[in-house]
């Protein structure tokens, strides 16, 4: 009982953990799969975080809050599009820029608004998104296995976690079974093609980083209302990266990149718990080992030793009508 | 030297001042408005933080050391991220190469301490330069040899350098009579001599390997443009596939660009352990890689571009904690903020402004004679 407990309670933190990476790895699938490079979800996040954390504070409520994130990051997605479909720039270079941007200008702000060295006032009641008990949790709980499951693991988050969870078998609807999913999976692959189809490429890819800036918003909502409560300087802590990792080791596909995402987050769940820990054969793992091992594994993949990932064909390169 | 007539219907030329000095000068106009724009959104006046920020940066001798000395740092970065732009190639991870670059200084301060100066430094600059470039040779060879993106690879490497710097200072590397994550302090004898102990000036920071940053820059220049392996490495750049029938070798050059690549960004351990800190610390690397693009974007990957493009982020980072001092609303992030705003406008939105610059350019200086409507 001892260790099932342990299991389900690192599954519980495992779900925490890996919310804004499903969002935030779900918003680089779509901007992806467009053919549009995307590294700046970690400043999108950033961002999002920083605005739902202020508005939060300062309306009371999370769910303006929440609306002000989603907009934030659609604004700064549309820069993203501005500068790389609209002016066909370097997508890794405007991702960064973006990161760097926010990076200062969320303290910055923070700064001369609340004077608290670049964070936001404390959040509480109503101005948080806190768990949700799910019907007959506690009726639940004394049934054996099943009810300690359903009481602990399903029931109790808050309903950013649930949107998550949701938003994985609605992007794979969206991308496999609708036509703006076709489309966007096409002007990722070949956005010639899509052209001569009558499409217009560049309204798709600012339509997919529309939806890329949607998912980063509430990813970043999640960080500082949800999970946290209020934001602080540099609260995202390369979850944007980690959330691209997961993608790529997911192939961009919607469910292995949830799988991925899950193992991401376990590993840092279990990092907690084996510190200092001796484990049978191998030892002592040290921490930063399982804290680098979502990179590791990235790079495996990418090298071709752990399967083979098949980016987007078009990804990275601007398009430019043939005159 | 008679001005050729140009052919009918082409456009005519634009001279290279334009690209070179008028496009990046627009690019930087319009980050600095921007920022302008941000600080009186935070509530102080723009015109006055200019002020500071450049008295901050060049108004007495104790500022102008402290600017060159994060020029130094910047030159490193900005040639590491350049050399593998000739190459075609998108180093992000310069950030991680200089960390593991300064652990290569770091052993040998550490171990070699029994050496006289004069025999330490180059073993250290040595150590260095093989440390970053083994760092930068795996994405190098996994780009050349299995076709995994640099890019990402590159970002993975950032990560995983931050994890063994961590490991090495917390087990293995720690100062047995310290708390903290860092190394004992390195005995005098291998400290790189600072400018102030050989020159009249006051102390600074600035140290030798500023002179090493030029020197280098000039070697950098002959490289590139009066070499086989430079020649090689641009053809790379160009066109992989024009490269192979030519007989180069895309792979041996993605590689070997790579680690010339890596080796320069580790040089930014010889600054800032060696040079400065005279211990290996955590992340004494500070951003520099990431500013290093932004350089070598704005410098055109051209020498004399990216040392006057450090001299602007080396103004900007000394300038902007002047700043953080003498304005109440502005704190040290504003410097980030105009680093992210410059790479924006330079880098990402540079084909923004340039056709209308051209156009006006050809406006002016070409106008059209009456009879050709």
């Amino acid at each position: 009982m001892e260790t099932f407990q342990i299991i389900v309670l690192l599954l519980d933190a495992t779900l925490r953990v890996a919310t804004p990476l499903v969002l935030a790895a779900l918003a680089g699938m779509f901007s992806e799969r467009a053919g549009v490079v995307d590294i700046g979800l970690e400043g999108k996040m950033l961002g999002a975080a920083f605005a739902a954390a202020t508005v939060a504070a300062v309306s009371g409520s999370a769910w303006v809050g929440l609306c002000a994130g989603i907009l934030t990051s659609l604004m700064l997605s549309s820069l993203h599009a501005y500068a790389c479909v609209t002016h066909k720039g370097n997508q890794v270079v405007s991702g960064m820029a973006i990161n760097i941007v926010v990076a200062g200008l969320a303290p910055t702000l923070g700064y001369a608004w609340f004077r608290m060295g670049g964070q936001t006032p404390a959040l509480n009641g109503d101005s948080r998104f806190r768990g949700i008990v799910l019907p007959f949790a506690e009726a639940m709980r004394d049934v054996p296995i099943i009810g300690y499951i359903y009481a602990e693991l399903i029931s109790g988050h808050n309903i950013i976690v649930y949107m998550a969870a949701a938003a994985v078998p609605i992007t794979a609807w969206i991308l496999y079974r609708t036509r703006f999913g076709l489309r966007v999976r096409a002007v990722g692959e070949n956005p010639h093609a899509v052209d001569t189809a009558g499409i217009q490429v560049d309204l798709m890819r600012y339509k997919a980083l529309a939806v890329t800036g949607f998912l980063c918003g509430i990813a970043g909502t999640y960080l500082s209302t949800a999970h946290g409560a209020g934001f602080i300087r540099d609260m995202t802590a390369g979850k944007g990266y980690l959330a691209l990792a997961a993608l790529i080791f997911g192939k961009w596909k919607p469910v292995p990149t949830m799988f991925a995402c899950l193992l991401f987050a376990f590993t840092d769940a279990v990092q907690a718990r084996l510190q200092g820990v001796a484990l049978p054969i191998v030892g002592e793992i040290p921490v930063q080992f399982i804290q680098a091992l979502p990179y590791i594994l990235t790079v495996l993949l990418l090298a071709g030793f752990v399967g083979k990932a098949h980016p987007p064909k078009a990804i990275g390169e601007p398009y430019i009508k043939e005159r | 030297m008679a001005e050729k007539k140009p052919k009918f219907g082409t456009p005519p030329k634009i001279p290279g001042w334009v690209n070179y000095a008028l496009v990046p000068l627009m690019n930087l106009l319009a980050a600095l408005l921007i920022s302008g724009v941000v600080i009186i959104i935070v509530g102080d006046n723009p015109i006055e933080a200019l002020q500071v920020l450049v008295y901050g940066a060049f108004g007495y001798p104790e500022a102008i050391g402290y600017t060159l000395y994060y020029t130094t740092n910047f030159i490193f970065t900005g040639l590491a991220v350049a050399i593998a732009f000739h190459c075609g190639l998108f180093n992000i991870g310069a950030e991680g190469q200089a960390a593991i670059g300064g652990v290569g200084v770091a052993l040998v301060c550490l171990y070699f301490d029994w050496m006289p100066t004069w025999l330490v430094i180059p073993l250290a600059m040595l150590a260095a330069a093989i440390f970053g470039a083994a760092w930068a040779y795996i994405p190098g060879y996994l780009q050349a040899k299995r076709g995994s993106h640099i890019v990402i690879t590159t970002i993975m490497f950032n990560f995983i350098a931050a994890s063994v710097m961590t490991y090495l200072l917390v087990e293995v590397l720690i100062d047995p009579n310290g708390q903290s994550p860092e190394s004992r302090s390195f005995i005098e004898s291998t400290w790189l001599p600072f400018f102030h102990s050989v020159i009249d000036m006051p102390r600074t920071p600035l140290n030798l390997s500023f002179i090493y940053a030029l020197v280098l820059s000039g070697g950098f220049y002959f490289l590139i443009w009066h070499t086989r392996w430079g020649y090689e490495i641009r053809v790379v750049g160009q066109n992989e596939t024009a490269a192979g029938y030519a007989g180069i070798s895309p792979a041996k050059n993605i590689i070997l660009a790579m680690m010339i690549s890596g080796a320069l960004a580790g040089f930014v351990g010889v600054n800032e352990i060696q040079g400065v800190q005279h211990r290996l610390i955590l992340d004494f690397t500070g951003g520099y890689g990431f500013v290093g693009i932004a350089v070598a974007l704005m410098g055109r990957n051209h020498p004399i571009g990216i040392f006057l493009a450090a001299l602007l982020f080396g103004a900007l980072y000394q300038g902007g904690s002047e700043l953080a001092f003498e304005m109440k609303n502005i704190n040290k992030e504003m410097v980030i903020v105009i680093q992210g705003l410059i790479i924006l406008f330079s880098g990402a939105l540079e084909h923004m402004f340039r056709p209308k610059i051209e156009a006006a350019y050809r406006r002016i200086a070409f106008p059209k004679p009456a009879e050709a409507r």
